[in-house]
């Protein structure tokens, strides 16, 4: 086939089918963006956020030798409860998602490359699409692997105890919980900050707003939390955390709401801030200059 | 589609950066050959391109290349392809897949893909390091490849924005022949430069800017005619102006000589400076008039024709 008689073939193609252009576009993007973002050392800090439990808890494991019975069970649910709430959800997959999420589009401008793609045929929604596919991959990937080497870490120690609660008991019940915690947090996170990384041209300071939201939106009105990804996850979590004080703000929950429910909602919120993001990339600009 | 629709248009263009002038009030329209934008730095040629391939938005007026938006990215950047200054790269990236997957992106398979890649690459003299990181190349090795890029997926519009910066004489003649044959073949070929001798030969046509204003447009031996006709204006500031203007006026090449409310001023325009700054002197020297202060009221446009075409002219 002549050069020629490939680019009307792929024009035709493209003509008839518009949504399987759309989708190898987006395997496209999604690939690149993935080898681009995932093993760079831009991302040591999101490796270390993901693997520092997994590290303290092997660090316990070999250096805590005593015996451990059904009451240290108890107390390592709690524990582990206590990391995915209180450290993955709140601090690690939220900075994380603030890292990858934040660089697919402002990074590019940094780096002067966005041009390559605002030059390509491809419709600037499936460039947010496929970006956000992209860090969604690249840190729902992370997380969960660091929840499960946590998990492991947290369980085995107890030997035969610890595999009768993980498969006879509802250990794997609330791993399977926590797993799914992790790629919601990941995902509704990552939208929220690819949307703020096309409003701003530095991210830290409403990122910084954000944390503060997600931390205190538990005191304000129902309406007003559910505009909040934590509203979300809190009711998926399988244990409840008996935190006191200020603490407790975290691990309140104003409105039970069911599960199915929660991520249905969860995805709502995530599905509305891409469509933001949508119409936000139209009115970006490449606004660099030729060093 | 016919002929007539196989138009760039640019329609009452303008873009503002807050206050700041980037283009202002643009229209033409350009067919097939090459049509060389040409003006110095900052007179609002990578803003043109910019605004021509939706890298920005026009503040007003509307720009469609044969019918197409730039808001229609599928169709449109099937049929256009541009070269930036932008000597920047995707972090790791090699020569070939700096080609291959942005072709991905058209829909191009796998094989097409690559057999497009490697025409590219044979056209821009860069198939020898094709795998070598872009990291590594040379600026002319840069500049080539973002053209093997650019012309890749076959388009009709070629865009390039200062396509010959950084290259050798080797690479510069080179360059020159593949416009040439693209416009040949009845691509539409749009190239920038701040120096018109560079791009003379081989342009069909040349828009001329100046500060974010078309000065001159057309072909080139009809702008190289308007600028050796169009009268310059000179403000002189003397003690006695309606002498001064009526001296002016018996000169043939003073097209005007109007005295200016304060009455102390008197605005020139003529088509030979040097004529009549020689007889100013003249009036100076004999006492008449008591000049204070002579100054080219439009300075810009003719500063930018001496600076771009020289004062002869040049050869037509």
């Amino acid at each position: 086939m002549s050069s020629q008689n490939a680019v009307a073939g792929a024009q035709k193609w493209a003509k008839e089918q518009p949504w399987r252009l759309y989708s190898s576009q987006i395997a496209v993007l999604v690939r690149t963006e993935v080898r681009r973002n995932l093993f760079t050392k831009r991302r040591i800090g999101m490796y270390l956020l993901a693997f520092t439990p997994a590290f303290i808890l092997l660090m316990n494991s070999v250096f805590n030798r005593r015996p451990l019975g059904p009451i240290d069970l108890e107390e390592s649910t709690l524990v582990f409860a206590g990391i995915v709430q209180l450290y993955f959800v709140r601090l690690g997959i939220f900075f994380a998602c603030m890292g990858v999420f934040t660089w697919l589009f402002r990074g590019e401008m940094v780096q002067k490359t966005l041009h390559y793609q605002f030059l390509s045929p491809v419709r600037r929604e499936v460039l947010v699409v496929g970006k956000f596919l992209a860090g969604s991959i690249i840190s729902i990937a992370l997380f969960e692997v660091a929840i499960l080497i946590s998990f492991y870490l947290e369980y085995s120690r107890f030997g035969s105890i610890g595999r009768t609660y993980v498969f006879s008991g509802p250990g794997l019940g609330q791993l399977g919980s926590y797993l799914l915690v992790a790629a919601l947090a990941c995902i509704g996170y990552g939208a929220v900050f690819l949307a703020l990384s096309l409003l701003f041209k530095n991210p830290i300071v409403p990122g910084a707003v954000l944390l503060g939201w997600e931390t205190i939106s538990p005191i304000f009105p129902s309406w007003a939390q559910k505009l909040s990804v934590t509203f979300y996850l809190k009711h998926l979590c399988p244990v409840t955390l008996p935190v006191e004080g200020p603490l407790a703000l975290f691990t309140v929950v104003a409105e039970p709401v069911a599960p199915y429910l929660a991520i249905l909602g969860l995805l709502c919120l995530t599905v509305a801030i891409l469509v933001l993001s949508c119409f936000l990339i139209h009115r970006l600009e490449i606004t660099y200059t030729v060093d | 589609m016919t002929p007539d629709n196989r138009q760039i248009v640019f329609q009452n263009v303008s873009k503002f950066y807050g206050e700041v002038l980037g283009v202002n009030k643009v229209s033409f329209s350009l067919g097939p050959g090459i049509t060389s934008l040409v003006g110095p730095n900052g007179s609002g040629k990578t803003t043109l391109m910019n605004l021509l391939t939706g890298l920005i938005k026009p503040s007003q007026g509307s720009i469609r290349v044969f019918g197409l938006s730039p808001n229609q990215p599928i169709e449109f950047f099937r049929e256009v392809g541009y070269c930036t200054q932008f000597d920047s790269f995707p972090p790791g990236t090699n020569g070939y897949d700096f080609i291959y997957w942005p072709l991905r992106l058209h829909g191009f398979g796998d094989q097409q893909a690559a057999k497009l890649t490697n025409e590219a690459l044979e056209r821009a003299g860069m198939a020898q390091v094709a795998r070598r990181k872009v990291a590594g190349y040379s600026k002319g090795m840069r500049q080539r490849i973002r053209l093997a890029q650019a012309i890749a997926h076959h388009p009709s519009v070629l865009v390039l924005d200062e396509p010959l910066n950084g290259l050798d004489p080797m690479a510069r003649a080179e360059s020159i022949a593949l416009f040439e044959a693209l416009a040949k073949q009845g691509m539409h070929v749009i190239i920038s430069s701040h120096i018109l001798e560079e791009v003379d030969r081989i342009s069909d046509r040349v828009v001329l800017m100046s500060s974010g204003y078309v000065v001159a447009e057309g072909e080139i031996r009809e702008v190289r005619r308007e600028v050796r006709d169009h009268p310059m204006q000179i403000l002189v500031r003397c003690s006695n102006a309606s002498k001064l203007a009526s001296a002016a006026f018996e000169l043939d090449h003073v097209v005007e000589a109007k005295i200016l409310n304060d009455g102390q001023s008197v605005l020139v325009r003529t088509r030979d400076a040097e004529q009549f700054s020689l007889l100013l002197n003249k009036i100076v020297s004999s006492g008449l008039v008591e000049v204070d202060a002579v100054a080219p009221a439009d300075d810009d446009v003719n500063s930018i024709y001496q600076y771009l075409i020289g004062s002869d002219g040049g050869p037509a």
